[in-house]
């Protein structure tokens, strides 16, 4: 083994040699160094990443450190999901077969501003997060439109910078969100809901749709491509923009907590069943009005929280964490909302210190 | 059952090529994940989480193997600051190889998200849902693959250095082919 006595088999390398021996293994540790700074996305600036849309997100106005990046603003409610076990034909997710199951969600208004007045919150949302006995998650975000403004993440990153802060006026150009619809005809579902749909004083009366497609994956392994939407059961009571304005900035949650204080509320999980034909990837499109519904189970909202020490606070409602028996459809926002949900969650995580939790009694400093 | 030889056995060189593979290719997918809005993120995402712990359950099995079978010595005349550095760079890999799936485990658990590996299968959540604690193990996890991404290519540096420099049979120790050490 040793080979001090014995003379080396290797000719001796000249000083030349070793040197471009070493240099070609130098270039081997710059080319594996450049390609895995290629694969992470320093090298391509114009690469849409989780970071830029949620930076885009953010310069919205107002200090959104310490909360979420979109639907900033939100009040936390627990309750119960009631399944009927109707859906047990199409999917086997656990919470889809007759039972109770315990629900945390989130209302909340699509802003960007966590301080905003509720009168800015034209888009409502609803989250929740289903939980089965053997630990299978159902998180799902829900909004009260019947369509999505655009069809995939490009261009929500290009209609998110039309609503950025302009420093010199400290408002958002409104001019430019105007040439982004103009531009952009497969929004024009969403303008014209924006426009004629009424405005109500709550979250309570507002129907809340998945917008997203998903597949329902049933016992035999066949997949049913589906929408849902928590439908309530009280109507929703219009009420004049003006008169919103006169209602104080947090009009949203007031309303929550008086109704709860009443009894709870209920929402109809509805499940809608595309035909061979309607889109799976594009949430711009609804779906003709004839398709096959399915009331899947019934959501009891019992109790509501402010949301800094609320039990929605920390979760991150991505709609892609799905139980065995849901998954996703093709449809390319989902996975950027997934992974932009997952950035302003680590970035709101790291800033506690920027929405502190209320101290209770025995609370540590 | 230590013994002298001068190769590492078959069943360690197969262990380390598999461990080699995987860990590649999971810096790579999570890099490549947290970069991007498309929909590979959600295949990405799929992988990273059971091949990492697929990697903590190969390492422990390997790290088993390794106090079992031992390993061939470096050369006598390979200079102590060279041992040492071999020594200590395989201690941190081994250290990373562990520390990184447990640390992306709790941060999930941390971050109250469910540990799905496949379908209904998932993993118990072992720390306590906090914020703050997510908050550390979130930069922890990317600071750590930084610095596995860097000791790999030390690694790799070294054992090029073995192969054509020094030719000394380390590098065909593990790998099979080059150089012997005379």
């Amino acid at each position: 083994m040793s080979d001090e006595e014995n003379p080396a088999r290797h000719a001796p390398l000249s000083p030349l040699a070793v040197g471009g021996r070493l240099a070609v293994i130098g270039a081997v540790l710059f080319i594996s160094a450049v390609a895995f700074v290629y694969v992470g996305g320093w090298l391509s600036p114009n690469r849409l990443t989780p970071g830029r849309m949620v930076a885009a997100l953010s310069d919205r106005g107002g200090n959104p450190l310490g909360h979420r990046r979109n639907h900033a603003k939100g009040t936390c409610f627990t309750g119960v999901f009631e399944a009927n076990g109707a859906a047990s034909q199409y999917s086997v997710a656990p919470m889809l077969a007759a039972g109770r199951y315990p629900v945390i969600g989130r209302f909340a208004i699509a802003v960007g501003n966590p301080d905003a007045s509720d009168i800015m919150g034209r888009v409502k949302s609803m989250a929740v997060r289903i939980v089965s006995p053997d630990g299978q998650e159902w998180r799902s975000g829900m909004n009260n439109i019947p369509v999505f403004v655009v069809s995939n993440p490009r261009d929500f990153y290009e209609l998110t910078l039309t609503q950025d802060i302009d420093p010199p006026t400290g408002k958002p150009d409104p001019a430019a969100t105007k040439r982004f619809f103009a531009a952009h005809p497969e929004s024009a579902p969403f303008v014209e809901w924006n426009q004629t749909a009424p405005w109500t004083a709550s979250w309570a009366d507002q129907a809340y749709n998945s917008l997203n497609a998903f597949r329902f994956i049933d016992a035999g392994g066949t997949s049913h491509l589906v929408r849902w939407a928590m439908e309530p059961e009280i109507s929703p009571t219009p009420v004049p923009h003006a008169a919103l304005a006169t209602m104080g900035p947090n009009f949203l949650e007031q309303d929550l907590f008086r109704r709860l204080a009443d009894g709870p509320l209920t929402w109809h999980l509805a499940v809608t069943f595309a035909e061979p034909g309607d889109p799976s990837n594009d949430a711009t499109k609804v779906w003709p009005p004839d398709r096959k519904r399915v009331d899947v189970g019934t959501l009891i909202v019992q109790k509501a929280e402010a949301e800094a020490d609320g039990p929605c606070r920390d979760f991150n409602y991505d709609p892609t964490i799905l139980p065995n028996g849901i998954a996703v459809s093709d449809d390319p926002l989902l996975a950027a909302r997934s992974a932009a949900y997952a950035k302003s969650f680590d970035l709101r995580t790291s800033e506690v210190a920027d929405y502190p939790y209320t101290p209770g009694p025995g609370d540590r400093p | 059952v230590r013994t002298e030889r001068d190769s590492f056995s078959g069943l360690q060189r197969a262990l380390h090529w598999l461990t080699a593979i995987m860990v590649l290719t999971m810096l790579f997918i999570g890099v490549g994940m947290v970069s991007t809005l498309k929909p590979a993120f959600l295949t990405l995402v799929a992988i990273h989480k059971p091949l990492g712990i697929a990697i903590l359950a190969l390492v422990i099995f390997r790290i088993g193997v390794r106090l079992w079978l031992g390993a061939p010595p470096l050369p006598g005349d390979l200079p102590r600051i060279q041992v040492l550095a071999a020594k200590l760079s395989h201690v941190a890999l081994y250290a990373l190889l562990i520390a990184m799936p447990l640390v992306g485990w709790g941060m999930l658990s941390a971050g109250g998200y469910p540990i799905v590996l496949y379908g209904p299968i998932h993993l118990p959540e072992f720390l306590p849902h906090d914020d703050r604690l997510h908050a550390i193990l979130r930069t922890a996890h990317t600071v750590l693959a930084f610095m596995f991404f860097a000791t790999i290519l030390l690694h790799v540096a070294a054992a090029l250095f073995h192969a054509w420099v020094r030719r000394d049979g380390v590098f065909r120790a593990m790998a099979g082919i080059g150089p012997r050490n005379q």
